[in-house]
């Protein structure tokens, strides 16, 4: 902010301490403003007539300690089925992406091929999906077709999201301007050494903020496999749900879901931030 | 003796509008061509044609004697032995100063890593900016970061290097460091073919300046003749224009 040996000036000087005041003021406002809103919305809750009887059923304490084994199990295999995911839907998204970044008529099949696959899948609501493949796959009996709803749950997620993410890839791709192909082409490069090593690298840099969206939009949608069967945390819930006759155990899923996107959420806020710093520096 | 670069009746289209109609130009080795031109008369394209960056409607262009624009040259091959630096400096953002100048010499050319550092260390001090080899595009200045494409362009050993309008970016008083690099690199022997809008610098330097205009190549001669002592009306309409512009 400034050149360190500068002396500001009375007139600065005054100018700052103002500044700092009106600072001051603002915070002081919103701190009060929230303790006032937070007050107001918790008397409105616990005053209402059916209060003792939520209370009871989604926020026993008691009934969340003894979910709770159970249910961070669920998350653990939520977790698992989070980073192999993550990793396919990368690794397909890339390719759907390069696919369809492909120029000349020669390759007009494989480009409508992977258009058709991305509209399809962004299209399909992520349940109906796990329905098809969760349920169809294995009832056509086929040998070799896994039957473990884990595995089905996957593929659905990997389907259903590696469609979003090559859209993503691929608006980073054309967002790289045309002269650094040039240039790179003009330096005796492939198409395939140009894309790898000048233009995707500047793409991935460019959409890393949406990229960590998705990523955490996936984070719960992992909660989804558990219509399929799968013992994850949702349906880990679900049965300590019914043993406990409460629903305290869906609130705590809940929760724990809440805390698992945070670090991702303040992991995008950082990318979003850094990659503005560096559009705002490049000058 | 062949020339390096010969291009034959070279012409290139946009949907309806002819940007090049029939070009044929010369450049012999250690020559240096300059062409010159309004905007919008083919420079640029011409070019970006023999780097084979843009498909050629018609005609031919010979490197060293071959036709690269025949669909079945290897198009690649023939952008190795040729370098180019654009009027935008097209560095890579990404990649450090040394990176971008050792890219091709590394991935395309399969020189050992350490030997392409090591001449891109002697190139870049050669052009003053050894201390500047770990420093990214934007932290240079514009005429360090266009030094920095010649560099690039040079890394591989080109055959013909072409150079498009490389100053016009530039502010005025960076425009001598670059025009400077370009004339050692003349006097060195290159072959070069540039657009240019600096006339007093390709009076200097050229060893045949071209005029072009509406994608025809006008007038071509000695820089005393086409710059002194034009023939074709259009070539002493632009001069004029030029000079009461006070850019000769």
């Amino acid at each position: 902010m400034s050149s360190g040996h500068h002396q500001p000036s009375a007139l600065q000087q005054e100018r700052l301490a103002y500044r700092r005041s009106r600072a001051r003021r603002s915070t002081v406002v919103a701190f009060l403003s929230t303790v006032v809103f937070a007050v107001a919305a918790w008397l409105a809750v616990t005053s209402s007539p059916g209060w003792p009887r939520v209370r009871d059923s989604f926020f026993d304490v008691d009934a969340a300690l003894r979910a709770l084994p159970a249910v961070l199990d669920g998350l653990w295999l939520n977790l698992r089925v989070l980073v192999v995911c993550e990793v396919l839907i990368l690794a397909l998204g890339l390719g759907l992406a390069a696919l369809r970044s492909l120029r000349g008529p020669v390759w007009f099949p494989l480009r409508a091929l992977a258009t058709g696959y991305v509209d399809l899948f962004r299209g399909l609501p992520l349940i109906i999906c796990l329905f098809l493949v969760g349920f169809g796959l294995p009832g056509l009996r086929l040998t070799g077709v896994p039957t473990d709803p884990v595995v089905l749950g996957c593929v659905a997620l990997v389907l259903v999201y590696s469609a979003y993410v090559s859209e993503v890839l691929r608006a980073g791709i054309e967002s790289v301007h045309p002269s650094q192909r040039a240039a790179a082409r003009s330096l005796g490069l492939t198409h395939a050494q140009a894309m790898r090593i000048v233009i995707l690298p500047q793409a991935v840099r460019r959409v890393l903020p949406p990229l960590l969206n998705d990523f955490v939009a996936l984070q719960k949608d992992c909660g989804l496999i558990s219509v399929l069967g799968a013992v994850d945390a949702v349906r880990a819930a679900q049965i300590e749900s019914a043993k406990l006759y409460d629903f305290t155990p869906y609130v705590l899923a809940g929760l724990l879901f809440v805390a698992m996107a945070v670090p991702s959420a303040r992991l995008a806020d950082w990318a979003s931030a850094r990659a503005a710093r560096r559009r705002g520096g490049a000058s | 003796m062949t020339p390096v670069l010969r291009v034959r009746n070279l012409v290139r289209h946009y949907g309806a509008n002819a940007v090049l109609r029939g070009v044929d130009l010369d450049v012999a080795e250690h020559e240096v061509v300059v062409l010159i031109g309004a905007s919008g008369s083919g420079k640029s394209t011409l070019l970006r044609c023999v780097n084979l960056l843009e498909e050629v409607d018609d005609g031919q262009v010979f490197l060293d004697g071959v036709d690269v624009s025949d669909p079945r040259a290897d198009a690649d091959a023939a952008r190795r032995r040729m370098g180019i630096v654009f009027q935008a400096y097209n560095l890579f953002p990404h990649m450090t100063v040394l990176d971008n100048v050792t890219l091709a010499p590394r991935v395309v050319h399969g020189v050992d890593p350490a030997v392409a550092r090591e001449r891109a260390r002697e190139l870049l001090d050669r052009v003053g900016l050894a201390d500047r080899t770990g420093a990214y595009p934007d932290q240079l200045s514009g005429g360090q970061q266009q030094r920095v494409a010649i560099v690039r362009a040079l890394a591989h050993e080109p055959r013909l290097l072409l150079l498009d309008e490389i100053t016009s970016a530039l502010d005025p008083e960076l425009v001598g460091e670059v025009l400077t690099l370009v004339r050692d690199l003349a006097a060195q022997g290159r072959t070069i073919l540039m657009a240019t809008h600096e006339m007093g610098f390709a009076k200097q330097v050229a060893d045949r300046v071209c005029f072009l205009a509406d994608g025809v190549l006008l007038e071509s001669g000695p820089p005393e003749q086409v710059l002194g002592a034009p023939e074709h009306p259009r070539t002493q309409a632009f001069l004029r224009r030029i000079i009461a512009a006070g850019r000769l």
